[in-house]
C-alpha cells in the first residue's frame, strides 16, 4: 500500500519564548514492512543538527530556535510503501536488548489490578506459547478499556486507565505494555500513522500501539485500541518505553510563555487517491 | 568568560559598594540627628536617610515609627531589608562563593571573614555595639575587599565587570547620598545658607570621607554650588558622579577592545559621560537638584540594565 | 601500624614524630588545621542531617601510610578493575557478550535501574564509560585487600585527598623532608588530560573541557569549584549551556563558545530533559542528542551506573576474567544476595555476624552492623529483609585494619578504609594516594562522614 502522510504540528507561545529546543523522532525507519519513498521534516527558522540513529533503530534529529519564539511549525510530509506482515517487525535494525523492555516506567507501572488482569488473561494459555499469550493479553486490554476520547490525559498511567475502563490508544498501549511486562514479555510503545480509510471508525491518524517481543519471531505489533495487529495501513515512526519516551516530538521552551498546540494529520491511501483523480479527469 | 560568572562578579562588587553606602547613610543620619534644634526633632533626619536608601516604605511597614534604634537594625542587621549591610555582605559572599574560582584567595578570604564577622555581630549584645563601631567596621571591610581585589585580581574581563559593578553602584550611591539633603527639610526658608544648612552639607561631606578633600579643593567656605560641583562634576573627587561614570566608561571601553566589538552599553555610557562633562552647576540647579539626581539614578539603572542584557544574560551572539 | 610488637616499616618515619609531640602542640596543630580548612571553605553538608551546611569533616593529622611495594600491588589491582568495569560497560551497551556467555544474568544488567537504553549501540570516545573510577577498599591483613564497592559515576572526595595533603605539608614540612612521600598534586592535571583525551569525534583542535555542577547549593559544590580551579576550566551550571546545531555551547560575555567535554557532577536523570526527566532544571535540553551524534563527550558516560550497582558488584571478578583473561588481583567481599532464597536463609540465620546493606543505599544509611546491634534492632531488620529481600545484600564483618589516630587520650587504633581515584582515558592513571576515611568512634566500623567519620592524609612512600 502506498500511504501519503501529512502531519503538521503548531506550537504557539504567549508571551514569546526565549528559545525552543526539540528532539524529533519523526522519520520512519526501514524494515520489510515499510519502505520510505520520500520524506521531509520542515521547521521554518530553525537550526537543525545533532542527528543520529538511536539504539532502537529510530532516526533522531535536534531542532532549535532562537527567541523571541512565537510559533514553531513542524511540517512532516512523505510517502511510504507498506506491506502487511501481520504485525511482525521483520528486518528492523536495532541494538537495544529486548530484556531492557521488561522494566516498567511510571506510566506502565503494574499495580495489583494489572497483575490480576494479566493472570486472568493467561489462564489456560500454555507457558511456552508466547505468541498466543501476547494475543490473549492484547485481547484482554481491548476488552478492559473502551475506546473513549476525552476521558484520559497525557499523564494517565496504565493502572489508572485500566481502573477507569476508558481511554484512547495511548492508554491501551500503556496497559498492554504493563500486562505484558507483568507476564515477563518485553513490551514497548510505538508511535506512527494509521490510514483509517472508509471503515467509518474515527481512530486517530496519529496513532500508537504496542510491540511485544516473541522469541523466534522478534517484535510484533499489537493495536489493542483497534483489536488487530498493524498491517499495510500502518506507518511505524519510532518506539520507546512509554508515550513520553517514544514521543515523535519532545521539546523544551525557555521563558514564561503559555504553550498552545495544534495538530493536523492526514494519512491517505495513495493508490486510491491516484485512482480517484484519474476518474475525475 | 562565562556570563554567569561575570554576573556574579558584577553583583559582588555592587553589594560591597551598597553595604558601604548604607553605612555612610547611617552616619549621615546619626550626625544630623545630633543637632537638636531642627523643626521636627531628629525625626526627619532619619526619614531622609530611609528615603535616600529607597527603603522607606518597607521600613514603615515593618517598624512604623522612625526610631534610631529601629533604623540601625533595619539598615545594618535586618535581612528583610535587601540593602542592609548584613544582607549586602551575605549576598556579596554568596556571589563570591559561586565564582570562588574567579577570585584570588585574598579576596575570598576577606569576603569570607566579613561574612563570619557580620554573623558574629548578630550574635552579640546590641548595647555593646555602637553605631560608629558598625559603620567603621563596614567602611574598613568594604575597603579591604576593594583593596585586595585591586591588588591581586587579574586585570582581565572579570576585573572589568567587577569595576563596572563598582562604579555603577557608586554613581547610584553618591546620587542617593546627595539626595538626602533634598529630603532634610530646613525648618524655614531663612535657614538656607545658615549654620544648620552648612552643618548638614558638612555632614554629607564627612559621610563621604571628603570633608578635608573639599577644603583642599574649594578653600573651606561651603556653598551648595561648590558641593554639587565637587560631588557631581569634579573629576578629582573619587566619589563624584562624573568619576564614577568615567570609571564605568573606561572598563566598558576595555571590554569593547578585548572583545573586538562595541555594544549598546558603550553607547549609553558615552552618552552619560558626554552630558556630565558638558554640564555646569547652574544647569543642575536650573533643572532642580532633586530632579537631576532622580533622572541620573534612572539613567544609571538603565545603563546597568543594558550591561545586564548585553553581557550578563548569556544571550550575546 | 604495629606488626606484632614492632612498628610496621612504612610507619617507622612517624614513630618518633608522634611520640615526641607534646599534647599542647598537638592541640594547637589540630586547631590550626581546622582553621585552615575553615578558611579555604572546604566543608561538607550532609543531606538530611540539618545543622550547619558549613560543617567540617574532622581531620586526623596522623597520616595513613603505604609502602611502595604495597601500593604497587594495589595499583595493579585497581587499574585492572577499572579496565574490566569499562569493558563491561562497552559490552552491555553493545553486543552483550558477557550476558550471552551466561556469565552474568541478563536480568541484573538490562532490567537494572541504571541501565540506559538511550545509549545502547553507542561507543563513547576511546571506549570509555567511566573516566573516574573510585574504588572503596578495606584492608584485612598485610597483603589482603577487599573491594567494598565501585563508584563508576562521579565519585566525590578527591578534593579532600588534595587538601589534606596541602594542609599536612603546610603544618609539618619537616615530615616531608625526612620521608620520601609520593606527590598527589598532579591529579588535577592528569584529570584534565584524561578528559581532553576523550574529546568527541567532531571536535577540532584543543578540546574545551568544563565541569557541570548542579549548583552552589549542592553539598559537593566546594569540590566542583576546587577542581575547576585546579584544572583551569570553567565551572558551569545547566543554564550556562545550550544546544544548537551539532554542538553544545556555553554562554559567555563574548557570545557562544563551543564545549567539547563535560565532566558532569549531576545524575543521569537530570542531564537532559528531552531524554530523561522532563522536569529537570539542572540539565541541558538536547545534550544527549549532541552526545550521541559525536558533538560532545559526557564524563562519566550516561549509563555508567550499571557497573557499580551493588547487585552487579558480585560479578566484577568475573568481568576481570571474561574481558581481560586475568585473575583478579583485588578480591570482593563475599556477598550474599537476599534476593536468592538460599542466601536469604543464611543471612537471616547469621544476622549477628553480618553487615547488611540496602542494594541502592549509600552514605552508611539503612545498614545493619550485626556485631554492634542489639537483639531488638536485629529483629526489626530481619523483618525488613523478609519484607523486601531483593532490597538487601549481606557481607561478613571483616577484621578491618586500623591506623594510628590522634584521640583525646593520645594515639589509638581506629578503623580505616581507602578510596583511590583511577583515571581512565586514552591511558589509565592512578595518583599514589587517595582518600582515607577513619571511624573516629572507638570500635566503630562506619567511616561515613555523616556518621562520625573523619579523614586522613594518605601517604605512599616513594621507592
Amino acid at each position: 500500500m502506498r500511504l501519503l502522510v501529512s502531519h503538521e504540528t503548531v506550537y504557539r507561545f504567549d508571551p514569546p519564548m526565549k528559545g525552543v529546543v526539540q528532539s524529533h523522532r519523526l522519520t520512519p525507519s526501514q524494515f520489510e514492512g515499510q519502505t520510505v519513498i520520500d520524506w521531509s521534516v520542515e521547521v521554518e527558522g530553525a537550526t537543525r543538527g545533532a542527528a543520529f540513529r538511536d539504539g532502537a533503530g529510530d532516526w533522531v534529529e535536534t531542532v532549535s530556535l532562537l527567541g523571541p519564539v512565537e510559533e514553531v511549525r513542524v511540517i512532516v510530509k512523505g510517502t511510504v510503501e507498506t506491506v502487511d506482515l501481520a504485525g511482525v517487525l521483520r528486518g528492523h535494525r536495532e541494538t537495544v536488548p529486548p530484556e531492557a523492555y521488561l522494566r516498567p516506567t511510571h506510566a506502565t507501572w503494574p499495580d495489583a489490578a494489572v497483575k490480576v488482569l494479566a493472570e486472568e488473561a493467561l489462564e489456560g494459555v500454555a507457558q511456552d506459547e508466547i505468541l498466543s499469550r501476547a494475543h490473549a493479553l492484547a485481547k484482554a486490554v481491548s476488552e478492559a478499556i473502551e475506546y473513549t476520547p476525552g476521558e484520559t490525559e497525557a499523564t494517565t498511567t496504565a493502572a489508572e486507565a485500566l481502573a477507569l475502563g476508558r481511554g484512547v490508544c495511548q492508554d491501551h498501549t500503556h496497559a498492554l505494555i504493563a500486562v505484558a511486562q507483568a507476564s515477563d514479555i518485553p513490551a514497548r510503545y510505538v508511535t506512527g500513522y494509521l490510514e483509517s480509510g472508509n471503515d467509518g471508525a474515527a481512530h486517530e491518524a496519529s496513532h500508537a500501539w504496542a510491540e511485544l517481543f516473541v522469541a523466534g519471531l522478534g517484535w510484533i505489533g499489537f493495536d489493542a485500541a483497534n483489536k488487530c495487529c498493524p498491517d499495510a495501513r500502518y506507518v511505524r515512526l519510532g518506539s520507546g518505553h512509554d508515550a513520553q519516551g517514544a514521543a515523535p516530538i519532545r521539546g523544551v521552551a525557555s521563558g514564561m510563555g503559555i504553550e498552545a498546540m495544534e495538530v493536523d494529520v492526514s494519512v491517505v491511501d495513495g493508490d486510491r487517491a491516484a485512482g480517484q483523480s484519474q476518474t475525475q479527469q | 568568560m562565562l556570563s554567569r560568572t561575570a554576573e556574579n562578579l558584577f553583583w559582588t562588587a555592587r553589594y560591597i559598594e551598597r553595604a558601604e553606602t548604607n553605612a555612610r547613610l547611617l552616619e549621615v543620619g546619626a550626625r544630623n540627628a545630633l543637632i537638636p534644634n531642627t523643626g521636627g526633632g531628629y525625626r526627619n533626619e532619619w526619614d531622609s536617610v530611609l528615603q535616600a536608601s529607597g527603603t522607606a516604605a518597607a521600613f514603615a511597614e515593618k517598624y512604623g515609627e522612625t526610631v534610631q534604634r529601629n533604623i540601625e537594625t533595619w539598615m545594618f542587621f535586618d535581612r528583610d531589608n535587601p540593602n542592609s549591610v548584613t544582607s549586602c555582605i551575605e549576598r556579596a559572599r554568596e556571589n563570591g562563593r559561586i565564582v570562588r574560582t574567579a577570585l584570588t584567595s585574598q579576596v575570598w578570604d576577606v569576603l569570607n571573614t566579613a561574612f563570619a564577622e557580620v554573623r558574629e555581630f548578630a550574635r552579640q549584645e546590641r548595647s555593646s555595639l555602637s553605631l560608629s563601631d558598625l559603620t567603621d567596621w563596614t567602611l574598613r571591610t568594604t575597603a579591604l575587599v576593594r583593596g585586595s581585589a585591586l591588588n591581586t585580581q587579574l586585570r582581565n574581563d572579570g576585573n572589568d565587570f567587577t569595576n563596572i559593578g563598582h562604579y555603577l553602584e557608586r554613581a547610584d550611591s553618591t546620587a542617593r547620598l546627595l539626595d538626602v539633603k533634598y529630603f532634610v527639610l530646613l525648618p524655614t526658608i531663612s535657614h538656607v545658607g545658615s549654620g544648620l544648612d552648612n552643618y548638614q552639607w558638612r555632614t554629607l561631606l564627612r559621610a563621604m570621607s571628603s570633608n578635608r578633600a573639599f577644603n583642599w579643593a574649594y578653600g573651606g567656605e561651603i556653598s551648595p554650588a561648590k558641593i554639587v560641583d565637587f560631588l557631581v562634576l569634579n573629576r578629582a573627587c573619587p566619589r563624584s558622579l562624573l568619576s564614577a561614570v568615567e570609571g564605568a566608561n573606561d572598563h566598558l571601553d576595555r571590554l569593547a577592545r578585548a572583545y573586538g566589538r562595541s555594544t549598546a552599553a558603550q553607547t549609553a555610557v558615552r552618552g552619560m559621560v558626554g552630558e556630565l562633562a558638558d554640564m555646569t552647576v547652574e544647569d543642575i540647579f536650573d533643572e532642580g537638584l532633586h530632579e537631576f539626581l532622580t533622572r541620573f539614578i534612572l539613567r544609571v539603572g538603565a545603563l546597568a540594565g543594558e550591561v545586564q542584557r548585553t553581557y550578563l544574560s548569556g544571550e550575546m551572539r | 601500624m604495629y606488626d606484632g610488637s614492632d612498628v610496621r616499616p612504612p610507619y617507622r618515619g612517624l614513630e618518633g614524630w608522634s611520640r615526641d609531640m607534646p599534647s599542647e602542640l598537638k592541640a594547637m596543630k589540630q586547631s590550626e588545621a581546622e582553621a585552615l580548612f575553615r578558611r579555604i571553605g572546604i566543608t561538607f553538608a550532609v543531606y538530611g542531617e540539618g545543622g550547619s551546611p558549613d560543617r567540617l569533616i574532622p581531620f586526623d593529622m596522623f597520616p595513613r601510610v603505604f609502602s611502595a611495594d604495597e601500593w604497587h600491588r594495589l595499583e595493579r589491582g585497581i587499574k585492572q578493575r577499572a579496565r574490566a568495569l569499562n569493558a563491561f560497560l562497552v559490552d552491555v551497551y553493545g553486543r552483550g557478550e558477557i550476558v550471552k556467555a551466561g556469565r552474568i544474568p541478563g536480568r541484573l544488567v538490562y532490567q537494572n535501574e541504571a541501565y540506559e537504553t538511550a545509549v545502547c549501540g553507542f561507543v563513547p570516545p576511546k571506549g570509555v564509560y567511566s573516566h573516574i573510577v573510585g574504588i572503596d577498599l578495606v584492608r584485612t591483613g598485610p597483603d589482603e585487600f577487599f573491594v567494598l564497592e565501585d563508584n563508576c559515576r562521579t565519585p566525590s572526595g578527591v578534593s579532600y585527598m588534595l587538601e589534606n595533603r596541602e594542609i599536612m605539608m603546610r603544618m609539618f614540612p619537616q615530615l616531608f623532608q625526612h620521608n620520601r612521600i609520593a606527590p598527589v598534586e598532579n591529579y588535577p592535571g592528569l584529570l584534565r588530560r584524561t578528559l581532553a583525551s576523550v574529546a568527541p569525534r567532531k571536535c577540532e583542535g584543543e578540546p574545551r573541557v568544563v565541569i557541570l555542577t548542579p549548583g552552589h547549593y549542592n553539598s559537593a559544590y566546594y569540590e566542583h569549584s576546587f577542581l575547576a580551579d585546579m584544572m583551569g576550566v570553567e565551572l558551569v551550571e545547566g543554564a550556562d549551556l545550550f544546544v544548537e546545531g551539532d554542538y553544545c555551547w556555553m554562554r559567555t560575555t563574548e557570545g557562544p563558545k563551543r564545549v567539547d567535554v563535560i565532566y558532569r557532577r549531576i545524575d543521569d536523570a537530570f542531564i537532559d530533559p528531552l531524554c530523561f526527566r522532563p522536569d529537570s532544571m539542572l540539565g541541558v535540553a538536547g545534550l544527549m542528542n549532541v552526545y550521541r551524534s559525536g558533538g560532545v563527550t559526557i564524563c562519566s558516560a550516561p549509563g555508567a551506573g550499571v557497573a557499580d550497582d551493588k547487585a552487579i558488584y558480585t560479578f566484577v571478578p568475573e568481568m576481570v576474567r571474561f574481558y581481560l583473561g586475568e585473575e583478579p588481583i583485588l578480591n570482593n567481599v563475599p556477598t550474599w544476595q537476599c534476593a536468592k532464597s538460599d542466601d536469604c536463609k543464611y543471612v537471616l540465620e547469621h544476622l549477628p555476624e553480618l553487615v547488611v546493606k540496602e542494594v541502592h543505599g549509600s552514605g552508611g544509611y539503612g545498614m545493619l552492623v550485626g556485631p554492634k546491634a542489639d537483639r531488638s534492632t536485629i529483629d526489626i531488620f530481619a523483618e525488613k529483609i523478609r519484607e523486601k529481600p531483593w532490597n538487601y545484600i549481606a557481607q561478613p564483618t571483616l577484621a578491618l585494619s586500623t591506623c594510628p589516630t590522634f584521640v583525646d587520650e593520645g594515639i589509638a587504633p581506629r578503623h580505616v578504609d581507602l578510596r583511590p581515584y583511577c583515571l581512565v582515558g586514552e591511558q589509565i592513571e592512578l595518583v599514589p594516594g587517595g582518600l582515607t576515611r577513619v571511624a573516629l568512634k572507638e570500635g566503630s566500623l562506619v567511616v561515613n562522614s555523616s556518621q562520625g567519620g573523619g579523614v586522613k592524609d594518605t601517604w605512599v612512600m616513594a621507592e
